[in-house]
């Protein structure tokens, strides 16, 4: 078990998401940064989508109750095992009564830690992820707070010895997309000027989505559409005509036109975005996405067998 | 019917047809729906059903773009508007009483209707449900009758309890969770249409019916008595509408 002693500033329990429900107007949720969840948990011997705990900006601090392989990836955090630095994308043995702190935030976002057997909590319609919105979900549907106590699951048997290279994430990033359902909505002025600016990130950033700032879209006639389906990573012009990135707890459906949608090999990426970041995107057809796609199923799979 | 396939990033594919809101272009995409779920392709994830779309998710490193749309392409062009013409009726309680019609006087004032009047005209005809979003379970319905048209609060509430069942301009519905909202309340159900711990956790889908029947204070304690028993079952039939 884990003992909570300090909950963060955002700590959850997530996994892939909660799948098939968004018919019924259900949000996915799941990790935002997928790619470090997975890697967080191949290396301490987890299948890729065990539950894990998704920190923000500030992680936890928490007692091992017993004996333990953790590991975590993603951002750069000031992490220390017993005042130890340890870094990420490592996996380390905790013993009984040792003390994870996962500080403050020195690069990106977000951090996983994944424990071996996985968090366990009771899965709500087929899945660990919180839903913050709804209070349903991963631990108590809520986020991390002192004296919370985590099971975690079976460990399986492993080599701990699997390590990878940690990720690092820049202030000015390019992301890449392709075109969205209302790409012929926008004018060439307006497709031009897309993907020709630098937009910053602006404070308006939570696990529902991420608000950019620069100059704004028209459309060829308005920006509202009859309501269709949103999926992560759409991005939508709003009214302002300043594009919205939906992540990872958007909503199902929405009502305003999305110009294109970034891949998902650059989702992680972008969940590791801060405040005053810039972004650049750049069109890429669908065949070389789907190429970045399965390049990285393969090297999850490659991680998974080492 | 025609349709268009829009890529909707790389793992997702919007079929798009006729932009507007109508029982027909909803039927297509109710019955394409269901033609895509049939199939059972491999690699494809969930579904989304709105008003005149339906959105595919899928794995790409399972199925191409260029392959899922071949298929799709194929099931679309079999499917009939008129393919679903039984649907499933589900009859929801409302206790239209003041206890919970927190804004009966508004729907009165701007209808010129009597309540009495009101909630035989709310009761009378089933609505169609266009499609889920927005909230969990929360049905964008159709085929209120225009008499009851009722613009939303000028101040919209910052919590409406959950069941509540309000008129919102065109457009009527029953708040799945407690929520903000501007709707006008006009009752409250007792059903949990929205339910995390029961297997089907919502309790209809897109291409349903919903049918209100007007319920007692009395009526209401006693279903609601019934439902955190688990003994409640609520009422659906298979009509042709």
């Amino acid at each position: 078990m884990i003992e909570i002693i300090n909950g963060g500033m955002l700590s959850t329990v997530q996994d892939y998401g909660r799948f098939g429900v968004m018919k019924t107007g259900f949000t996915q949720s799941g990790a935002m940064d997928r790619h470090s969840m997975q890697v967080a948990n191949i290396i301490c011997g987890n299948s890729p989508d065990a539950p894990v705990v998704e920190m923000t900006m500030v992680g936890i601090t928490a007692k091992f109750t017993d004996e333990h392989r953790f590991c975590l990836s993603g951002g750069t955090f000031n992490s220390t095992l017993n005042g130890r630095p340890i870094s990420n994308n490592k996996c380390f043995t905790a013993k009984a009564g040792d003390v994870l702190t996962v500080s403050n935030c020195k690069n990106g976002m977000r951090i996983y830690l994944a424990v071996s057997g996985g968090i366990d909590v009771p899965p709500i319609m087929g899945s660990a992820s919180t839903n913050l919105k709804l209070h349903l979900g991963g631990y108590e549907g809520r986020a991390l707070k002192r004296g919370d106590v985590l099971n975690t699951g079976k460990a399986s048997e492993c080599n701990s010895e699997k390590e990878t290279e940690c990720e690092t994430y820049e202030k000015s990033v390019e992301i890449r997309v392709v075109q969205g359902p209302q790409y012929d909505m926008f004018t060439e002025t307006d497709k031009k000027l897309f993907f020709s600016q630098t937009y910053c990130v602006t404070p308006y950033l939570d696990r529902m989505g991420i608000r950019l700032n620069g100059i704004a879209l028209k459309g060829k006639d308005g920006l509202d559409i009859i309501s269709d389906g949103i999926c992560f990573g759409s991005i939508q012009i709003a009214r302002s005509g300043m594009p919205i990135i939906l992540m990872a707890d958007h909503q199902t459906a929405g009502g305003y036109a999305k110009i294109v949608n970034v891949i998902s090999v650059d989702l992680g990426r972008l969940a590791q975005v801060k405040q005053n970041d810039m972004i650049k995107f750049k069109l890429i057809s669908v065949k070389k996405a789907e190429k970045l796609a399965l390049k990285e199923k393969k090297y999850i799979k490659k991680l998974a067998r080492s | 019917m025609n349709f268009q396939i829009l890529q909707s990033g790389d793992s997702a594919l919007t079929v798009q047809f006729e932009k507007k809101i109508s029982k027909e272009i909803n039927a297509c995409v109710v019955a394409l729906e269901k033609a895509v779920t049939d199939r059972q392709i491999s690699g494809v994830i969930e579904l989304i059903p709105a008003f005149c779309s339906l959105t595919v998710l899928y794995d790409c490193t399972v199925i191409s773009s260029s392959k899922l749309k071949k298929i799709i392409t194929a099931l679309g062009s079999s499917i009939k508007a008129n393919d679903s013409s039984v649907s499933v009726i589900w009859d929801i309680p409302v206790c239209y009483s003041r206890k919970y019609a927190l804004d009966m006087d508004n729907v009165i004032n701007h209808t010129g209707l009597s309540e009495e009047e009101i909630i035989a005209l709310h009761t009378s005809e089933p609505y169609l449900i266009y499609m889920l979003g927005f909230l969990p379970g929360f049905a964008y319905l159709g085929g209120m009758s225009e008499k009851l048209f009722t613009p939303r609060l000028s101040n919209p509430r910052t919590e409406i309890f959950q069941g509540a069942v309000g008129i919102g301009g065109e457009q009527t519905g029953i708040y799945p969770i407690a929520s903000p909202g501007g709707w006008q309340l006009i009752g409250k159900t007792p059903v949990k249409v929205f339910d995390p711990g029961r297997e089907s956790p919502i309790l209809y889908k897109a291409g349903d019916y919903i049918k209100f029947y007007s319920i007692s204070e009395q009526e209401y304690d006693s279903i609601e008595a019934e439902i955190n028993a688990g003994t409640f079952q609520v009422k659906s039939r298979e009509s042709e509408i």
